[in-house]
């Protein structure tokens, strides 16, 4: 039935965005994120020391003034080269997000879109793909073309693009129906140009979701990866990399594998927290009308 | 087909014609190798739709009313039958190519909040025709004019169709629905979905965008109400099938079949 | 019995939906609430069914035969429902459990409230099912929701709702998603249950053709406020409340008159 209108609504064009930063784990996801691009932005023009400089005599020292973060087991400063690490992290975690947005959105289109005897066979070649492994995928391109970063980044971005075409096609084809797709096409739009204009900015925040999450495999996603040497050649600063070559000292030294572990671990965390943040953020219901509904949706428990 | 206006009237030229119009529609296998069932959402159809005449097509759920309006509209490609409008074929032309008939026509759907795109400001979704149909000149003054003609204030253009009610975006759906000009405007079960107060003033909107812009109107709808005073004639459909057809007053005041005596034996009245 | 509300105010999220809403129904009465949409209506009969979300403050008195319902805990309050009062919502698709059989879900209220057995309660659910006049009961309650036309589920939830054997039936615009023919249907059905068993009748509805034919007083709801209360003769014929002008003014727009030699102006 018809609702009212709504009366203090104002015409924000980005009210998810505020509605984000005020949930904690939007604020939280938001706040990590940043943090990481930073301190990647910063290894660029500085890093505190020089991460490549090797100090034997320097190494293991414990964290203090001139190192806040200590020093590794060949002396280089924890600090620097968590930040230059950074980088690898951000490099990934987008170009996963890229492949995947692309592999996943394509995918999709493919499986929702067309006639029903490309349909079919689509929808069930996703479903056949999502029972691979991200892992077993790298390792069988790391086996074919030598670990890389490229490597780590398209592995996870099919093994997370197949995943988010499966949630995404059943929400394209849910847009798709819609009567505002059909009164595109009575006002003279041609198929491609109604999923551009329609189609795909209302599957987009349903995709955003998927990509922050996408990104935190990624990150967890190359440290395992380069951990068993698939991932990030051994030249490559990578906190995966440093967990690697400092796990063994975990006995003696357990501080110098923390620090990668917690950057890891709390980079991951804040990704997946942003996922979540955006969302509720963008839960169209939210948008709707009535205080009846939102009072109903938002922070109430459900009564049973 | 049939003589639609009585007593003298001009016939004038047939706009839109269906000849043996059906639709049928397979049903997901029950086996993997019997053959898929089948239902019949509209058996083989004629109807013309004449230059200047309001027809409303009413029927119940199920009745294909929904389904018939789609297929005269080359929204949907029919099982058997074809469509001409103004003697031009409608059926199997697909896309783009059948734009011409899109210049001409204008829908309306039943579902306010559904028929506007949520992620699209008021002014874009109104000029959609403009850009599909790559019609040149003002957008911006048209709309605008447009956006007049339903009653609404023309500087709304850049709001969202959340911040406003079922009432007001039906009217911005109509608008888009007659920038471009059309000749024929098509409203499925338009004020279905609104608000009893709401719906006499979009009624009176329709009836006055009737009168000044000389549309051709068909309007569906399963509430004889709204169709009685908006429509020249009539059309009553059950399972698939128009079982009568005739000039409104007539049909209403002496139904022929027996679908329609009882459809019109169940109206609430108001005294 | 009666239920006396007074003075009911619900506040919702910061707004007020119900303000200051009073009515009484008694034995056998046939009360209908109007109004257009946003006018507070659904929410009234929430209130009186303590079904309202979280959120919500309400004030004021609500009593059922004597009984303050607004101050009894959510235990209490759950055995008044069905029990005392039914109630009958809108839409029959999701007011059923999609994969439970019909059957089974008319029997739920009798196993609750009346501590019946299996097979008791199988035998009173087809005993309401042939008094809500659904064909072939052994047959349907066997079958799923989906298995059921519109009109049909709509007859199942009817007959939840008066399963329990309350007092008064609550129904918030029962027939205005339904096809007209079952919706005239559906609404002999509430005149003649309520004359045979005395149950009386809230009847929910933006639709004054529909209100005249089920009740005989009724209250005019506008902006959460109640502008009138009458007989609804009056209501048609004169009404007084500007709200009520207007709705009336809308019904007439958009009537039809049976036997009425109408025509296109």
């Amino acid at each position: 039935m018809a609702h009212r209108a709504p009366r203090a609504m104002s015409a924000r064009r980005t009210p998810w965005l505020r509605t984000l930063l005020r949930s904690p784990n939007g604020l939280f996801g938001v706040v990590v994120a940043a943090i990481v691009l930073l301190a990647a932005a910063l290894s660029l023009v500085w890093t505190p020391y020089d991460p490549v400089a090797v100090d034997v005599p320097g190494a293991w020292r414990p964290p203090g003034a001139e190192h806040p973060l200590g020093t590794d087991n060949v002396g280089r400063d924890m600090l620097s080269v968590l930040l230059v690490g950074a980088r690898v992290t951000v490099v990934v975690a987008i170009g996963s997000a890229i492949v995947a947005a692309i592999v996943g959105v394509l995918l999709a289109t493919l499986g929702a879109l067309t006639a029903r005897w490309v349909r079919e066979p689509v929808a069930v070649l996703i479903d056949i793909l999502v029972a691979f492994p991200t892992l077993l995928i790298a390792m069988m391109l790391a086996a074919a073309f030598g670990a890389s970063l490229l490597v780590v980044f398209i592995a996870v971005g099919i093994g997370f693009g197949v995943n988010m075409a499966r949630v995404t096609r059943p929400e394209i084809r849910r847009v798709a129906q819609s009567d505002f797709v059909l009164a595109g096409r009575a006002a003279g739009l041609g198929p491609l140009r109604n999923i551009t204009r329609h189609v795909l900015p209302n599957i987009a925040p349903i995709v955003i979701v998927q990509l922050s999450w996408a990104a935190a495999v990624a990150v967890l996603a190359e440290a395992g990866l380069s951990y068993l040497g698939y991932g990030a050649p051994s030249t490559t600063l990578s906190w995966g990399r440093m967990l690697a070559d400092l796990q063994g000292y975990i006995g003696v030294h357990p501080l110098t594998v923390l620090w990668p572990g917690l950057a890891i671990t709390i980079t991951v965390l804040g990704l997946n927290l942003l996922g979540d943040g955006l969302r509720d953020a963008t839960d169209p219901r939210l948008a709707r009308g009535d205080s009846v509904t939102r009072a109903a949706l938002t922070r109430e428990p459900v009564q049973l | 087909m049939e003589a639609i206006f009585r007593r003298g009237r001009p016939v004038s030229a047939p706009l839109l014609e269906a000849s043996g119009l059906a639709r049928e529609y397979s049903l997901p296998r029950d086996a993997l190798f019997r053959r898929r069932d089948v239902t019949r959402a509209l058996a083989p159809t004629d109807l013309i739709v004449r230059d200047g005449e309001a027809l409303g097509i009413v029927g119940e759920s199920g009745s294909g009313k929904s389904t018939l309006v789609r297929l005269l509209l080359g929204l949907d490609t029919p099982s058997a039958g074809r469509v001409l409008f103004r003697g031009h074929e409608v059926t199997g032309v697909r896309g783009r190519r059948l734009n011409w008939l899109r210049r001409e026509t204008g829908v309306v759907f039943q579902d306010p909040y559904a028929s506007l795109d949520p992620r699209m400001t008021v002014g874009r979704i109104v000029a959609e025709p403009l850009v599909g149909l790559r019609i040149g000149g003002d957008h911006a003054g048209l709309v605008a004019d447009v956006l007049v003609k339903v009653g609404l204030d023309p500087d709304m253009t850049t709001r969202y169709p959340h911040e406003f009610s079922g009432g007001q975006r039906q009217r911005i759906a109509l608008a888009r629905a007659i920038v471009h000009g059309p000749r024929l405007l098509v409203g499925d079960e338009p004020l279905s979905a609104l608000d009893v107060t709401v719906r006499a003033q979009i009624l009176e909107l329709l009836r006055g965008l009737r009168d000044t812009l000389g549309l051709t109107l068909v309007i569906v709808s399963h509430d004889i109400g709204v169709v009685h005073d908006l429509c020249t004639s009539i059309a009553v459909m059950k399972d698939g099938e128009i079982v009568e057809r005739g000039a409104t007053t007539e049909v209403l005041s002496h139904p022929a079949h027996d679908y329609t005596r009882r459809l019109l034996a169940a109206v609430p009245s108001l005294d | 019995m009666s239920l006396d509300v007074d003075g009911l105010t619900v506040v919702i999220g910061g707004r007020t939906v119900v303000d200051g809403v009073s009515f009484s129904v008694g034995d056998g009465d046939r009360f209908g609430i109007v109004g257009s949409s946003g006018s507070g209506k659904s929410v009234t009969a929430l209130a009186i069914m303590g079904l309202l979300p979280d959120g919500a403050v309400v004030s004021g008195s609500i009593r059922y035969d004597g009984r303050e319902l607004t101050r009894l805990g959510e235990r209490e309050r759950a055995g008044t429902r069905g029990r005392s009062i039914g109630m009958v919502f809108q839409e029959p698709r999701t007011a059923l459990n999609p994969i439970r059989t019909v059957g089974r879900q008319i029997a739920e209220p009798l196993r609750i409230h009346e501590g019946l057995t299996r097979a008791d309660a199988w035998s009173r659910a087809r005993e309401l099912a042939a008094r809500v006049a659904l064909p072939e009961p052994d047959l349907l309650l066997r079958r799923y929701p989906h298995q059921l036309s519109g009109g049909q589920r709509q007859r199942v939830c009817i007959a939840m709702a008066l399963a329990a054997r309350p007092r008064i039936l609550i129904a918030d615009e029962p027939t205005t998603a339904l096809d007209v023919t079952v919706q005239a249907e559906i609404l002999s059905l509430f005149q003649r249950l309520t004359r045979e068993s005395g149950t009386s009748l809230v009847f929910i509805t933006h639709d004054l053709a529909v209100l005249r034919t089920v009740a005989e007083h009724a209250m005019v709801l506008d902006d959460g406020r109640m502008v009138e209360e009458a007989t609804v003769e009056r209501l048609l014929t004169e009404p007084a409340a500007p709200a009520s002008v207007a709705l009336l003014a809308a019904a007439r727009a958009t009537a039809w008159k049976r036997s009425f030699d109408g025509g296109a102006r």
